[in-house]
């Protein structure tokens, strides 16, 4: 990016109606046949013309509803004013007070069903390209070195742990530390920054950028602690009863991989995305023999991935890199039903991966070495809609037909990781054993203790993680200010055994 | 950072390192292992912890070298420290006390075997340890072993030192002239452990085995180690290493960990051409983390 604001000049705001007849500027790509080559990054920034000519077509509505959209309540239209007077640091700032990842949730974020599903624009033209601002001013501020760290309130002398250093970790982190409170954050992985260094690839969010947020909140204060996994180097009540933390926050996330339970699920050459994903982006498999860690060589060779979420999309985008031959999106509903935000189906596609829909796997089968050598699937029709009102895909009789691969993903979801809850037993748990906490304080059936994000909802997105994290740190922090703990216990789920 | 305090090879290729890592030595207990990584660039490889001082704050591995990252472990000596360490993992031994309990170690699994037969002994049980090593050279920690057990049968292949052949003919014999058996643990080569079920199914003597399977994260995220047992998939990190010996299917054991033979090939001929390079990225990526303790060092990708 060209960071010299001397090439930028504020243009004078035209009327509102010359601003509808603004197009929205696009996000510029890199070549779909370069880019499958390479785990550089995607969408490659809007320019500093581009973003405060996007800034202008911004309505200035009285009552903004794209900040009501955002999980985390950025002030978007106080931010997008400050671009399109050239002020961008003063926008990134502006950012920060409300969310402490932005060059990360202006890549990752859904904003589509978020900020931008809410723009007024949208009605009759294309929303405002709040994702790409957002990202735009953070990709400005870190290139120019002029981070705007928050203020920090006086020490409280308050102790608060963090467990778990994902979106929901961090952001609670960052909140916690500007009111003033001693913050520890514990990660069990040698990587600060859970699904945003394991799971999400470089070619989405490079990793250099998620260091420079978490330096950013070293430079705030929070101490960050690799390689203490809470439930096994240490519990929950050690930390409260021998490390003298005033409160934990329970954020490690739902990091359990579910399998379909399909007979040659366990032959060779059979992952679960978070095994593949973590191989190639926290131990960077990509690059063996000069990393150690190897990952199954899919030079040639045809790969499937079985899901339809975004971390379907991006082991199967991740497959491509690796040099697979073909790489099949195999998913039992239709294209429409996918998970995955549009923008990565159709980076996907672009990219030369196949779709499958309206196919399931029944069964992987294998060479003489138990080697995967074929998947057997049947194709699906969709039904009635179901409870959720989600039309459900039934088996279309007689369809079973053989697809040759060397290499299948299972990206079917995750569930909870016991190891807190089980080490921990006066936490309480629901049916699925994610831990219970109220919906409004995150506040568990232990006393002290919190727990938001995927953990307490299952898996979701980066921002609705951050957005509990917020909330978290809001809480804890009116906990550690009065010291009250009224249980209320109807607004608690009731344990459940976990079985 | 882990410092090395103490360094020294039992056998040849096969090393003890006591580490500095406070935390782990407080909580471990008998049958746990650590996950470890060596440099920037390094692989993270479970590794079973042998013993543990907690006063001293340290925590005792035994490592055969046998491929890149053990062997490079076993370059290290004191002074030098390992990158990352986090543990204690999996779920400890069941002990309690269980009568007569056979603890058959094969090769390096001596050392695995070490802290639980210890712990069965601390528990009150009757400790008949059965070590196996292809030859009177590889046999590690005979006198510990022997402290901590009140019979000590020692097996070789060549018949170098104690009984010639395998511990399961140790173990077959043991069945049938000694006292009776209330629980045999046994760890080694899974074809070991696989030919100990066999050996103990037909007497329904309960048998457990510590499985080693491939492992990534080592905290129940992946699944990479998942095993095969009659109860279904099951998680060698988060639901053992240690399970019942005869409801596992070791054929898949077997087959799993052979999913990245050739490039392990690779990986150790492409070190053995240039050792002391490996050795000064461990020095280095160590002298970064001390330097820069808030900052992970980075390793780009090329």
């Amino acid at each position: 990016m060209n960071t010299d604001a001397n090439d930028f000049a504020p243009q004078p705001r035209p009327s509102k109606k010359d601003r509808m007849k603004i197009p929205r500027q696009p996000m510029p790509e890199q070549d779909p046949a370069r880019r499958r080559t390479n785990f550089e990054e995607v969408n490659q920034g809007l320019t500093i013309l581009g973003a405060a000519t996007e800034a202008l077509r911004c309505l200035e509505c009285g009552d903004p509803k794209c900040t009501h959209g955002c999980p985390v309540g950025v002030k978007v239209k106080d931010f997008v004013d400050l671009i399109a007077v050239g002020d961008f640091l003063g926008a990134a700032a502006k950012i920060r007070e409300d969310n402490i990842l932005p060059a990360i949730t202006g890549r990752v974020c859904p904003q589509e069903t978020q900020c931008e599903g809410c723009c007024i624009l949208g009605n009759k033209f294309e929303p405002l390209g709040i994702g790409y601002l957002e990202r735009f001013v953070a990709d400005y501020e870190r290139e120019t070195g002029r981070i705007g760290l928050p203020a920090i309130a006086p020490p409280t002398g308050k102790k608060v742990a963090i467990v778990g250093s994902g979106p929901a970790g961090l952001s609670a982190a960052g909140d916690l530390v500007r009111m003033g409170h001693a913050v520890t954050v514990f990660e069990a992985l040698h990587e600060i920054g859970g699904v945003l260094v394991y799971g999400i690839p470089e070619f989405r969010l490079p990793k250099a950028i998620v260091r420079h947020e978490v330096d950013a909140m070293r430079a705030m204060g929070v101490d960050f602690q690799t390689n203490v996994v809470i439930g096994r180097t240490a519990t929950i009540d050690d930390l409260m009863a021998e490390e003298g933390y005033d409160a934990v926050f329970v954020a490690t996330g739902a990091g359990l991989p579910k399998f379909l339970g399909a007979p040659g699920e366990h032959l060779n050459g059979v992952y679960s995305a978070n095994e593949f994903l973590t191989r190639v982006n926290l131990m960077r498999a990509d690059a063996f023999p000069e990393s150690d860690e190897p990952v199954y060589d899919c030079r040639g060779r045809d790969v499937a991935v079985v899901g339809g979420g975004n971390t379907a999309m991006d082991a199967v985008r991740t497959a491509c890199r690796l040099g697979a031959r073909t790489s099949y999106l195999v998913y039992r509903r239709s294209e429409a039903e996918m998970p995955a935000r549009a923008e990565e189906l159709k980076h996907a596609k672009e990219e030369g991966v196949t779709v499958m829909a309206l196919t399931n796997p029944v069964e992987f089968l294998g060479d003489a070495d138990g080697f995967v050598n074929a998947m057997r699937c049947v194709r699906m029709e969709l039904g009635e809609p179901d409870a959720s009102g989600r039309r459900s895909p039934v088996v279309v009789p007689g369809s079973e037909f053989e697809t040759s691969i060397q290499m299948a993903v299972i990206a079917l979801g995750t569930s909870a990781n016991p190891l807190v809850q089980s080490t921990t037993p006066d936490l309480a748990t629901t049916r699925k054993g994610y831990i219970a906490a109220d919906p409004e304080t995150l506040r568990t059936s232990k006393r002290g203790v919190f727990a938001g994000g995927d953990i307490v909802t299952g898996g979701a997105t980066v921002i609705l993680a951050m957005g509990a994290g917020r909330k978290a740190a809001a809480s804890i922090h009116e906990y550690l200010e009065t010291g009250a703990w009224e249980a209320k216990e109807a607004e608690i789920p009731s344990p459940a055994g976990r079985g | 950072m882990f410092p090395i305090v103490e360094a020294e090879f039992l056998a040849p290729d096969v090393k003890r390192l006591v580490v500095e890592a406070p935390r782990v030595a407080r909580k471990r207990k008998a049958g746990q292992f650590v996950i470890l990584r060596l440099h920037d660039r390094g692989e993270r490889i479970p590794l079973t912890i042998a013993d543990s001082d907690p006063g001293r704050g340290t925590i005792t591995i035994i490592v055969q070298g046998v491929g890149k990252t053990t062997k490079l472990l076993n370059m290290l000596g004191t002074g030098d420290a390992i990158l990352d360490l986090v543990g204690p993992l999996g779920t400890p031994s069941h002990v309690e006390r269980f009568g007569t309990v056979v603890v058959i170690g094969g090769g390096l699994g001596a050392a695995i075997a070490y802290p639980t037969a210890k712990a069965m002994k601390e528990a009150g049980n009757h400790v008949v340890a059965i070590v196996g090593a292809r030859n009177k050279e590889l046999v590690i920690l005979e006198e510990e072993i022997a402290a901590i057990s009140d019979e000590l049968l020692i097996a070789t292949d060549d018949g170098s030192y104690g009984r010639r052949g395998f511990v399961t003919d140790v173990l077959r014999d043991r069945m049938e002239s000694g006292g009776p058996i209330d629980l045999v643990l046994a760890i080694g080569p899974p074809r070991m452990m696989q030919a100990v079920a066999e050996t103990t199914r037909p007497r329904g003597i309960k048998t457990v085995v510590s499985l080693n399977s491939l492992m990534v994260d080592g905290t129940g995220m992946c699944g990479g180690c998942r095993v095969l047992t009659n109860a279904g998939a099951r998680f060698a990190c988060v639901d053992g290493p240690e399970f019942d010996a005869h409801e596992v299917d070791f054929e898949t054991l077997v087959r799993r960990n052979r999913t990245y033979l050739k490039d392990e090939a690779d990986s150790l001929r492409r070190f053995l051409e240039h050792p002391e390079a490996e050795l000064e990225k461990v020095r280095e990526s160590c002298r970064l983390e001390q330097r820069h303790p808030e900052a992970r060092c980075e390793a780009g990708r090329s």
